[in-house]
């Protein structure tokens, strides 16, 4: 019963949308030069997927994020840790981050395809910045952040320097470092759709500006909608996770998305 | 003698401003082997500041804090703690929590789960090991924690005023149940609290301390045996000895 209202809850603001749209189509008030209706959409979605165009694009986009998200987890997590635990390196990397992290990793696209060529990586290398500095920047919050009292009480039950790391602050920053990888993964996502706009040959992004150009308006849209709801799933699977390896954390303290 | 406090002060620096206050002035007093070592005083007079002197969260301004006659640089296991808010860790279930003292002295896995299993029946939680602290309440939060105080057999166990957040009925159970362990293991405890009933109940010995910078106003040996009946709340001498330190904290608290 719970779990069929808040499936009411999702769908029923999405139907009334659609429907709005659908009317508005057939009432000819939207130009369907400009914005095609909602089924000439869904028959596109459907074609795209039967003959498979899509999901090659899809796979293409998804390999893109998921190499450069990984990496970036992997020096995110990694760098931040250390950080956390040594306040000299913290020191040293803070002023650089600050200063990098307000570049839009967009702004980075003429250097990425003069240094990586076209193809694969330097989409690996944009979707590596935008995903890092959230990820960093939350990993380290989140180990400077731990409570005097659990320090205290650690080390006045005799912890030594290895157990209070490993049993006491990356437990303690499990939450923050959940929360820059959602972040991440997100920023990612939308860093690679936009790289493709300007310098791919495949993926979402790519199959957008091509359909642009042939004014196949429908198929720009279903590109948009497969976006979103990739995003939206990508958002909900690193939630699932969080619960999994965090289930100390009650759900409505973690996002609800 | 266990715990020695010779002389001891200690200020504190106002946070934005170079006045600083001063929370002990020539503090000397010794607490017993064995002995449930309690300390009575007005809110903010410095008692949880001696509780973390002895812990050695940090050094006193002059004099010596000993324990077992070693001066104290660190915090230690033989000198645990029981926090007014629990601070157990919330990743870690009941059973965890008690054993991580343990893991951290290096006692085998197999023996760890012994004790956790003896000590968890103890403090009447076995039937709860597997759960995270926030689904306990402030009662069985604050039975893991002595668990995991005692689980060590600390020389000492240092409480800073413990059962403060607990309801009346709550709080008497604990004591009930502290003292009986204490008296059972011969713990040596320094409890640190606000109300001078559960000082009377608990402590073999009872200080009482005056309004900042503290200083001792006097002490009393506790007259009653243990174990100690819940009854003693209602003896004509136990209301006698709480009226005579309320009288005197009266002066300090106005």
């Amino acid at each position: 019963m719970a779990k069929l209202k808040s499936v009411t809850r999702l769908l029923l603001p999405i139907i009334s949308f659609l429907l709005l749209w659908q009317i508005l189509s057939s009432l000819e008030i939207l130009n369907p030069q400009f914005l095609p209706s909602p089924l000439n959409v869904g028959r596109e979605l459907v074609d795209s997927l039967i003959n498979q165009n899509l999901l090659v694009d899809v796979f293409a986009s998804l390999k893109r994020v998921v190499i450069g998200f990984l990496i970036a987890a992997v020096l995110g997590i990694g760098i931040g840790l250390f950080a956390g635990f040594n306040r000299a390196t913290a020191n040293f990397v803070t002023p650089l981050i600050e200063l990098f992290r307000p570049i839009p990793p967009i702004a980075w696209i003429p250097l990425a395809i003069l240094w990586f060529g076209l193809g694969d990586k330097p989409a690996y290398f944009l979707v590596f910045l935008g995903a890092f500095f959230p990820i960093f920047t939350n990993v380290l919050f989140g180990v400077t952040a731990v409570e005097e009292t659990y320090k205290r009480a650690a080390y006045s039950l005799g912890a030594t320097r290895r157990h209070f790391i490993t049993d006491i602050l990356i437990p303690a920053s499990l939450p923050h470092i959940f929360t820059g990888m959602r972040i991440g993964l997100g920023v990612g996502w939308i860093v690679v759709i936009t790289a493709e706009l300007v310098g791919a040959q495949s993926g979402l992004g790519y199959m957008i500006q091509f359909n642009r150009l042939l004014l196949e308006t429908p198929k720009v849209i279903v590109g948009m909608v497969v976006i979103g709801i990739i995003g939206f799933l990508m958002n909900k699977l690193m939630v699932q996770l969080e619960h999994k390896l965090v289930p100390w954390k009650k759900s409505e303290q973690t996002s609800r998305l | 003698m266990k715990v020695k406090f010779q002389n001891v002060s200690k200020s504190f620096n106002r946070r934005n401003t170079s006045s600083a206050i001063e929370v002990l002035r020539d503090l000397s007093f010794e607490v017993k082997e064995s002995e449930f070592f309690c300390i009575v005083g007005p809110s903010g007079c410095g008692k949880s500041t001696i509780i973390n002197l002895v812990a050695g969260f940090f050094p006193p301004d002059s004099g010596e804090v000993n324990v077992d006659g070693k001066a104290i640089t660190k915090p230690s296991a033989s000198r645990t703690v029981v926090f007014q808010d629990y601070a157990l860790f919330p990743w870690k279930t009941v059973a965890e929590n008690i054993e991580f003292g343990l893991k951290c002295a290096n006692v085998d896995k197999e023996q760890r789960l012994q004790m956790v299993k003896k000590l968890a029946e103890k403090v009447r939680l076995e039937q709860f090991l597997d759960h995270y602290p926030d689904e306990l309440s402030g009662g069985m939060k604050q039975r893991v924690a002595i668990a995991r105080a005692f689980a060590v057999k600390p020389s000492i166990i240092l409480m800073d005023e413990p059962f403060a957040s607990l309801d009346q009925q709550t709080r008497d159970i604990l004591q009930e149940e502290l003292v009986g362990f204490q008296n059972e293991l011969s713990q040596t405890i320094l409890f640190v609290t606000h109300n001078i009933e559960e000082a009377l109940f608990l402590g073999d010995k009872v200080l009482v301390l005056s309004h900042r910078p503290a200083h001792i106003k006097f002490f009393i040996n506790v007259p009653f045996p243990k174990p100690r009946s819940p009854d003693i709340r209602n003896d004509p001498q136990f209301l006698k000895l709480k009226h005579e330190i309320w009288h005197s904290l009266r002066e300090e608290v106005i």
